[in-house]
């Protein structure tokens, strides 16, 4: 942000949120340690959105979308990224304030800049969740998405947690006015956040195009599928719910080799979902939690 | 009189919602003042981003006191009838009168003051409230019943004149204070009422009228273009769209890097429009201009520098990956591009979209070759005529203007661009922009060197896409789109899968429209089961092959012989709904479709078009009525006439009978002829000479003579002349 005195590096900005988010009664979690697309599928935001019980938690959660790769060469794209998470239930009366509380935190100045909350309905249709909510705005740019959970495997949120989903590299980009993600300042001494990763970008998105085994994919997404069955017989659904996940991760490497048609696809999708509302559902039964 | 201010805080309301919330609420209030008894003078409805406003002018201070008499049961009655009276009405029998030996209770319900009545309407229209999705939020939303909003609630503003309408709704209890502009003025701002509502909000960088931001914009927008020597391209949607996102719009222009605009600047400005909410400006040529106004929500500090270098920033990104997909499109030749659509299904079953692609090559290519499609000569488009004034007769067909060489060199363009139609769907820009389909192609095709008729017909193919689109008359452009829609209608009906009821998900009502639409506006003379006849041969090219068993031929041929049974009547049908939307009356069409064995459009329009003229004439008027008379007399008599023009009278004829004989001798051939060459108005004309002899012959002529050889002479003569009517047009359809 050229009006900023000193921009916060990509850690900082880590920092300054985690400190901000603990100030206000959240745990500070750790990533969850498998593959996934979005932030929202931690347990910490999925399982725990379910249910009557309070829950506050914050947390970076690294995001594997292979179709977004692009070999390092498009300076606003990345097949890995980051995502910072809140998750608030029930959601406070005030979370709006706190949450501009947060870019406030960050070194935004609202005297000049232009903050909007744009309608845009958060779905997702490989957990059965669905939220009201916006993008938000910073000067044209999306720099959080901001939900309020209305059902979560196809159970209503009782009560509703309030999600907030901010992209790290933009929300990095934008407060350091740089043009590429990979010139970003990683830790205020040099370091930049291509050096970090653009070689995993390169060959990340070589494996993911056109590398990756798809018989090996496809296997593994059958015995993800099984094993998650196997778990809900065994009324476990916690590790049913981290089968759900790899077999949700392992189609979208599908997707990225192109191996899956448009007819097959809705096939897929569906059935992700009903894995992920299994272990939902075996998770509401096992807390005794009617629906 | 008192004025009523309400005010409902939330959080954002999405921009699309709140033009219908204003009316709904309008709406619903009204109702509950009905309801009440009360009525305002004036009722004014307002909505931000946060705040739907209602303001009542000119309540009274209470609603009237009425009285109304309830009938009860007879004094003869059991005393438990009186008993379930009294509590119905809550009176006591000393309070009853008596009349006639019935019990009648008076009941006087006295005035209630308006503010009660208020308290207890608003949280009954607020739980009411038909937002098209709402949502349950906080802690109340432990119960699945907790209150519904658009977004969580914040507060309530209610007062009448200066004092607060007291109640509660969920956790919000109403008051007279609200708050204004986000950043602005975010603390407590206390009202006097409606009085002052509108001012002190403005005074807080809150519009509350959402016209008054619409007009900032539309205004700003232009201002901020003309200062920059550019013109802003209007666009009242992103308007209304700004105004729903701000509470103190603020118009800002900002630039962006020149080199982008070698992507196609309806690229651009989808782009801008749809992810950025920003308009568009050209410069004094009238091409896209380099620049962008975006309406920001707050008078910035420094004058909105920061936030048009952040815009301009972030539309930098969304046009870097524009031009990243446009570079590697045009990379790609679209012949290449094409080979993968055998990739993606079009229907499970009928095959792929290169099988579709293949069809409708055929198919582009058969409507050259046929000179059903020919050069621009040939395809003059309809002159406009008004209505009544002659038809043109119309062209021969145009098979014979074009050399041989000519013709296959069109049908050569017309293939080409039917292979290449389709390629761009699997663009990255159209994958990026689906509704960008076919323009893409267009923009690659000519960037690859292909004919620019090729380019444009891959541009315009999908053209006209509805009711009043421009219609392509290019020929090569023709040949494709006609192909295009042609084979999508065969094919559904092949797999027996017409629209139903208002089911059309493949759009073919939509697609045949544009079949109308290309031959009507390019007079193509095109037979609809020889066109059927070519568009099911591609169908046979996929299904049939040497080995296959006898059952799947056979359904093959069934199917084949559905199509030519059903999509003809689908095309009347469209024809007859394309017609009277265009204002040609209903019953001169199915004059014309009630003749039947008519499979060419254009023809039967030009026939229907003539009979419109004449039938609106003194001449055509009263021979439809003789028409009529005549019919009827055949009709009562049940005569069927054998027409025998050699059979000879036995008597003398009157004169009229006479005259009408030869009347019809001249105009029975003469309106052959004309129909014979689609002289439609030549035909109306040989009839036309029939009115005078008809109208003499019933007033001289007796037909319903003792004589039975002079009455059946006669009604042989009306049969003949309802006959020589009858080549033209079935005049029994047609009303007056």
């Amino acid at each position: 942000m050229a009006s900023a005195p000193t921009s916060l590096s990509f850690q900082q900005l880590i920092l300054t949120l985690h400190h901000y988010w603990s100030d206000r009664g959240c745990l500070i979690l750790q990533p969850y340690d498998m593959e996934m697309g979005a932030g929202t599928f931690h347990t910490a935001t999925t399982l725990r959105a379910l249910g009557p019980d309070p829950w506050n938690a914050a947390f970076v959660q690294p995001c594997r979308r292979p179709t977004d790769g692009r070999y390092g060469e498009n300076p606003n794209r990345l097949q890995h990224y980051y995502q910072y998470q809140v998750i608030l239930k029930p959601s406070p009366p005030d979370l709006q304030d706190l949450y501009l509380g947060s870019l406030a935190a960050i070194g935004i100045d609202f005297e000049k800049h232009d903050i909007r909350f744009v309608e845009d309905d958060w779905e997702s249709p490989t957990l059965g969740a669905w939220g009201l909510g916006w993008e938000v705005w910073c000067d044209g740019m999306e720099v959080t998405q901001f939900t309020y959970f209305q059902q979560m495997g196809g159970f209503d949120c009782k009560p509703v947690a309030g999600e907030l989903t901010y992209g790290l590299e933009r929300l990095a980009m934008y407060v350091q006015n740089k043009d590429s993600l990979f010139d970003l300042d990683f830790n205020g001494r040099g370091v930049t956040y291509g050096d970090v990763f653009l070689e995993n970008e390169r060959q990340m998105s070589k494996w993911n195009f056109e590398v990756a085994d798809t018989e090996t994919l496809f296997d593994l997404f059958r015995k993800a599928a099984a094993e998650c069955e196997n778990c809900l017989a065994n009324d476990l659904p916690i590790p049913a719910y981290e089968q759900a996940i790899k077999a949700s991760h392992t189609f979208n490497l599908l997707q990225a080799r192109g191996v899956i048609s448009v007819a097959e696809r809705q096939a897929y999708i569906g059935r992700v979902r009903d894995l992920a509302k299994g272990a939902c559902a075996a998770w509401m039964q096992k807390n005794g939690w009617a629906a | 009189m008192s004025d009523f201010l309400l005010e409902i805080l939330s959080e954002e309301i999405p921009a699309r919602m709140q033009a219908k919330a204003r009316a709904d609420l309008a709406r619903l209030f009204e109702a509950e003042l009905n309801t009440a008894g009360l009525s305002a003078q004036g009722i004014e409805t307002y909505v931000t981003p946060r705040r739907l406003v209602l303001i009542a002018r000119g309540l009274p201070q209470e609603t009237a006191a009425t009285s109304e008499e309830l009938k009860g049961p007879r004094t003869s009655a059991p005393p438990q009838a009186l008993e379930g009276f009294l509590r119905k009405t809550g009176l006591s029998q000393d309070q009853l009168s008596e009349r006639d030996g019935i019990w009648f209770a008076n009941l006087e319900k006295p005035g209630r003051a308006t503010v009660e009545v208020l308290a207890e309407a608003i949280p009954a229209i607020v739980r009411a409230f038909p937002w098209p999705k709402s949502m349950r939020w906080g802690a109340a939303s432990l119960a699945t019943e907790s209150l519904r909003w658009v977004r969580p609630l914040q507060g309530i503003v209610a007062m009448l004149d200066e004092k607060v309408v007291d109640f509660e709704i969920g956790d919000v209890r109403s008051g007279a204070a609200t708050i204004g502009h986000r950043f602005r003025h975010p603390g407590p701002i206390t009202l006097g009422g409606a009085s002052d509502y509108l001012e002190k909000l403005k005074a807080c960088h809150v519009i509350v009228d959402q016209d008054e931001r619409a007009r900032i914009i539309r205004d700003g927008a232009a201002a901020a273009a003309s200062a920059a020597g550019l013109t802003l391209v209007e666009d009242e949607g992103l308007v209304l769209e700004n105004a729903g996102l701000t509470e103190w719009p603020v118009p800002l222009l900002g630039q962006f890097d020149p080199s982008f605009l070698q992507v196609p600047r309806e690229v651009i400005q989808l782009t801008m429009r749809t992810n950025q909410k920003y308009f568009a400006a050209t410069d004094g040529q009238g091409a896209l201009a380099p620049a962008f106004i975006c309406v920001a929500n707050i008078d910035a500090a420094d004058g909105g520098q920061a936030i048009v270098h952040g815009n301009q920033k972030v539309l930098a990104a969304r046009l870097s990956d524009a031009k990243f997909f446009w570079e590697h499109d045009l990379a790609v030749p679209l012949g290449q591009q094409a080979e993968k659509l055998s990739q993606i299904v079009f229907h499970e079953k009928l095959g792929t979209v290169a099988d579709k692609v293949d069809r409708v090559a055929k198919l582009a290519r058969w409507l050259v070759e046929e000179g059903i499609v020919g050069t621009d000569a040939n395809l003059t488009a309809r002159p406009e005529r008004s209505r009544g004034a002659p038809a043109p007769a119309l062209e021969p067909r145009p098979s014979t203007t074009l050399g041989t060489s000519e013709v296959g060199q069109l049908a050569d363009l017309a293939e080409r661009a039917a292979r290449l139609a389709k390629a761009d769907l699997v663009t990255q820009m159209v994958g990026e922009f689906p509704e960008l389909q076919g323009l893409i192609g267009g923009y690659i095709a000519a960037a690859q060197d292909e004919d620019p008729q090729v380019a444009e017909a891959i541009r315009d193919h999908y053209k006209p896409v509805g009711q009043g689109d421009e219609v392509p008359t290019a020929p090569v452009t023709v040949a494709v789109s006609l192909a295009d829609k042609f084979d999508t209608l065969v094919s559904f009906f092949y797999a027996d899968m017409p629209p139903t009821g208002s089911k059309d998900p493949f759009a073919l009502r939509r697609a045949a429209l544009g079949v109308l639409e290309l031959l009507t506006h390019n007079s193509l003379r095109l037979s609809l089961w020889e066109g059927i006849t070519h568009g099911l041969k591609g169908m046979t090219d996929l299904r049939v092959f040497p080995e296959m068993p006898d059952q799947a031929f056979e359904a093959h041929s069934k199917a084949m012989q559905a199509t030519f049974k059903s999509l003809p009547d689908f095309f009347a049908d469209r024809l007859k709904v394309q017609q009277r939307e265009a204002g040609v009356r209903h019953d001169l069409i199915d004059a014309v479709f009630a003749l039947g064995g008519e499979d060419d459009l254009v023809r039967l329009l030009a026939r229907v078009r003539a009979l419109q003229s004449f039938v609106e004439t003194p001449d055509g008027t009263d021979l439809l009525a003789g028409y009529k008379r005549a019919a009827n007399i055949l009709k009562k008599e049940n005569w069927t006439a054998e027409q025998d023009e050699n059979k000879t009278l036995s008597y003398t004829p009157e004169n009229a009978e006479d005259v009408l004989i030869a009347a019809l001798d001249s105009a029975e051939p003469e309106a052959a002829a004309a129909v014979e060459r689609e002289d439609f108005e030549g035909a109306m004309r040989a009839l036309a000479t029939l009115r005078r002899p008809v109208d003499a012959f019933f007033n001289e002529v007796t037909v319903n003579d003792p004589d039975p050889a002079k009455r059946e002479a006669r009604l042989d003569l009306l049969a003949r002349m309802r006959a020589a009517v009858h080549r033209v047009a079935d005049f029994s359809r047609i009303e007056g």
